[in-house]
């Protein structure tokens, strides 16, 4: 966290120019009615800009005013934000440093030495003319141009302490030089000239409308448009990709995810009686972890619940025996019936968000169906699968 | 390697026309309404066949993400693109928004009608203001065409704002970047409830990548059977690289996912500085994974899965290499500084933690510590790690936890080194 205060010497008041008040109302009107509260951080950043390059206390006041915010709100905002400056800065440059592990393996630390000397002892500090200032920041993003610096709105990459000597000469003599990289390559492109992007068919216009026919194909043979049913003419990629084993197409687990969201139930009709192959089986549990927790850094995907398509009564008269699935017993089964729950290929066919919400009708249910394997268990028991006793069959771990 | 015809991003280096006109040239908005017209469920299962995972960093398939989104409500539902791109070693959006800019908006337009959205918010870090600009001429010219807008040409009224930032790291978390749109610090929200059903002002929201987005339309008019089979199975298509540190020629690249590691540097990147031999580790994903060391990198490719087995992550596949020349713990002391700096303050285990781990790093980079502070150190990165808001703690605590797993002998070296010098100055 950076602790920040407001600067001790502020001036007496402040004043949107005509020009930026109209500005500042554009602005609100992007935000729907009554959150004109989210237009606060460009129209401080333009205060920043009229004030000359920090914000100042009268002007916090004046956006809160306008934007009908209390006083404290604007100042959390102008502390929290670390681009909004507290303090009067350099008037012909402020140079922000990176000084963030990618920019300094490449030699940031040379670039801090030089505005060290040139600048100020210590960061935010002005020159002794009063010219230029400078701070390290944290990230901008331009790595594969490391080290780097930016100056008002411009940055200046792969740098060189030599290099950062020149720029800073050119601001003190009032010039503006020519941002980008400074050893003259185009934006990320890597020195020397492009790897990649040379064959010339990318720009004479030849991709443009021949992937139509692909849909156009899919709509004359009348078949369901959905991806994973529909065999589709797709280009092959000109790339040879990792290969896969001919005899058998990989079917990705995410299209088996849309199979058994959308087209299962029908798939599994079409099927009739025919038990589904250990093969299918094996990429059904496949889809489930899909679904599930991936582990690295998804913990924050968990699905909002959704409603399931529910039965009034059952098909035909007659639900599926319930109690087959292993872990549901006659209570659970009727509360399950109660619910609109009454064939096996119902909860086959449910995503993780309808899982969801199945649970939230259940008090103390919550994790149960996945680790009871509930969706593979029914597309099992919806093929016509039986188990060999009556309260179904332990799914394998 | 990828072959030029598969790649998406076409003027990824800015060496032709990145308006309106250019982009067109190179298939942008080419029958934008014909796929409209296959609705919005197919856009949804031709995303999630595709194998499409966010690239924003943690990977969630995005076609799944999409379908969480109700169906029928009577608030609005909103898109937003995360644009914060301010993970040290990540620079790839930076490149969609100047570059290849219509790319984006088309794909938010696709996007946003496969959820039945009409609005988008697009926040960009307030470090890239040039990007901005460049990104909101591209807005005006779609506008003006009405390719967007109220009654445009693909009759999905659909509108498209620029939102930007002003230097914090956490708006790149997805709430975070929810609460500052609304106008407040950027403190990420306890979940649940999700943005799927309590994002932006109340409503149901979708958060993607930036380069999530914009890889949609080329996937929608290609199919998602070419995308899926570009890669390797659960980590399809194709993926911006960002290569910095110590290499030749550092760069950006597109290829495809599932790429050997080896082979992204030296087909791209020149090599490693001084050759292969002289790898001492990479961080593949961006700060916030692990780092690998040299002798796990040979056969290392770059995709989710591979990259999970050694521990480690692809994150935003921002690739930093570090040759024998580096102070390692340094390196990781300035990450560390970096969430110290970059913490919102909010959880006490994170804000707290940083600045500690920070502070003993940098103690050990110098020597000045306890071997048994090793132990410690690493302990409490574990505390840090699953006990806050967000993600943040996770990120600060794994580059460290990288570290000690890898590098503990070098640490251990420089304490001993540091007590045998201050042994003989005491005598």
């Amino acid at each position: 966290m950076a602790v920040r205060r407001l600067h001790p010497d502020q001036p007496a008041s402040f004043a949107l120019t005509a020009e930026n008040l109209a500005w500042a109302e554009a602005t609100i009107a992007k935000y729907p009615a009554g959150k004109q509260a989210s237009a606060v951080i460009p129209i401080l950043w333009r205060v920043q800009e009229q004030i000359g390059g920090w914000v100042t206390e009268p002007s916090l006041r004046v956006v809160a005013d306008l934007l009908g915010m209390a006083y404290i709100r604007v100042y959390e905002i102008a502390t929290f934000y670390t681009m909004f400056q507290l303090g009067p800065i350099g008037s012909k440059a402020h140079v922000q440093v990176c000084g963030t592990t990618p920019c300094m393996l490449r030699g940031s630390k040379d670039l801090i030495a030089v505005c060290k000397h040139r600048i100020a002892e210590d960061p935010f500090h002005l020159s002794d003319d009063g010219a230029f200032s400078w701070e390290e920041v944290e990230c901008l993003g331009s790595c594969a141009n490391a080290p780097m610096i930016e100056v008002g709105k411009d940055t200046y990459e792969d740098l060189t302490a030599a290099k950062l000597d020149e720029l800073l000469d050119a601001f003190a003599a009032g010039r503006t030089p020519k941002p980008g990289s400074q050893t003259g390559r185009t934006a990320s492109c890597p020195e020397g000239g492009p790897t990649t992007l040379t064959d010339a068919a990318l720009y004479d216009g030849s991709r443009i409308g021949a992937w139509t026919k692909r849909l156009h194909l899919v709509a004359s043979n009348d078949a369901p448009v959905s991806a994973a049913s529909t065999p589709q003419p797709a280009p092959a990629p000109a790339t040879a990709a990792l290969a896969q084993p001919a005899a058998q197409p990989f079917v990705h687990p995410a299209a088996l995810a849309a199979m058994a969201n959308a087209g299962l139930v029908k798939d599994l009709e079409a099927r009739g009686s025919k038990p589904m192959s250990s093969d299918e089986l094996a990429r059904m549990r496949d889809m489930n972890r899909f679904n599930g927790p991936l582990g690295y850094g998804a913990a924050t995907a968990e699905p909002a619940p959704a409603k399931p398509a529910l039965l009034s009564a059952p098909r035909g008269g007659k639900g599926d025996d319930l109690g087959l699935i292993w872990g549901v017993a006659d209570k659970l089964a009727a509360r399950m019936n109660e619910l609109g729950v009454w064939h096996f290929d119902q909860i086959a066919a449910w995503a993780p968000a309808e899982v969801a919400w199945f649970e939230n009708e259940m008090p103390g249910f919550k994790g149960r169906i996945v680790r009871d394997k509930w969706i593979e268990q029914c597309v099992k028991l919806a093929s016509g699968w039986r188990p060999d006793g009556s309260v179904g069959e332990r799914p394998k771990e | 390697m990828l072959a030029d015809q598969d790649r998406i991003f076409t003027n990824l280096y800015g060496f032709q026309d990145a308006s309106l006109k250019g982009a067109m040239s190179r298939g942008a908005w080419d029958g934008t309404k014909l796929l409209i017209e296959q609705g919005h469920d197919w856009i949804i299962n031709e995303i999630k066949s595709s194998g499409l995972r966010g690239r924003g960093g943690a990977g969630f398939p995005t076609g799944l993400k999409w379908s969480f989104m109700p169906k029928a409500d009577s608030r609005p539902s909103y898109l937003v693109i995360n644009a914060d791109e301010s993970e040290p070693g990540s620079c790839k959006d930076r490149e969609i928004l100047r570059h290849d800019p219509h790319l984006l908006i088309e794909g938010a337009l696709l996007a946003s009608f496969a959820m039945r959205a009409h609005t988008c918010y697009v926040y960009v870090r307030g470090e890239y203001i040039r990007e901005r600009e460049a990104f909101q001429r591209a807005v005006d010219e779609a506008y003006a065409a009405k390719l967007i807008g109220k009654n445009n040409v693909h009759g999905w009224d659909f509108d498209l704002y620029v939102h930007h930032g002003a230097g914090a790291y956490i708006c790149g978390e997805e709430t975070a970047l929810l609460e500052s749109l609304e106008g407040k610090k950027g403190q990420p929200r306890l979940k649940p409830p999700f943005p799927a059903n309590v994002g932006l002002y109340g409503a149901p929201t979708t958060i993607n990548n930036v380069e999530s987005i914009a890889v949609v339309p080329d996937i929608l008019r290609r199919g998602a059977t070419w995308f899926a089979q570009i890669g390797k199975p659960n980590n399809t298509g194709t993926k911006l690289f960002q290569i910095s540190g110590h290499v030749e020629k550092p760069c950006v690249v597109e290829e495809e996912m599932g790429i050997p590691l080896r082979e992204l540097i030296e087909r791209h990147a020149g090599g490693v500085r001084g050759g292969w031999d002289n790898l001492l580790a990479v961080i593949p994903g961006g700060s916030s994974v692990p780092c690998v060391p040299a002798g796990q990198c040979q056969d290392l490719t770059m995709d989710f899965d591979a990259l999970m087995k050694v521990k480690s992550g692809l994150g935003t596949a921002a690739l930093i290499v570090m040759d024998k020349s580096t102070d390692i713990v340094r390196a990781i002391a300035r990450i560390s500084y970096f969430y110290k700096h970059e913490s919102c303050g909010q959880c006490t285990p994170c804000r707290e933690g940083t600045g500690w781990m920070w502070r003993v790093l940098e103690r050990m980079a110098e020597g000045r510590a306890e071997k048994r502070e090793i132990d410690l150190l690493f302990d409490v990165t574990k505390q840090v790690e699953g006990h806050t808001i967000c993600a943040l703690g996770d990120a600060a605590a794994w580059p460290v936890q990288g570290l000690i797993r890898h590098f503990r002998p070098e640490i251990e070296a420089r304490i001993d080194s540091y007590h045998a010098a201050h042994r003989e100055a005491a005598e």
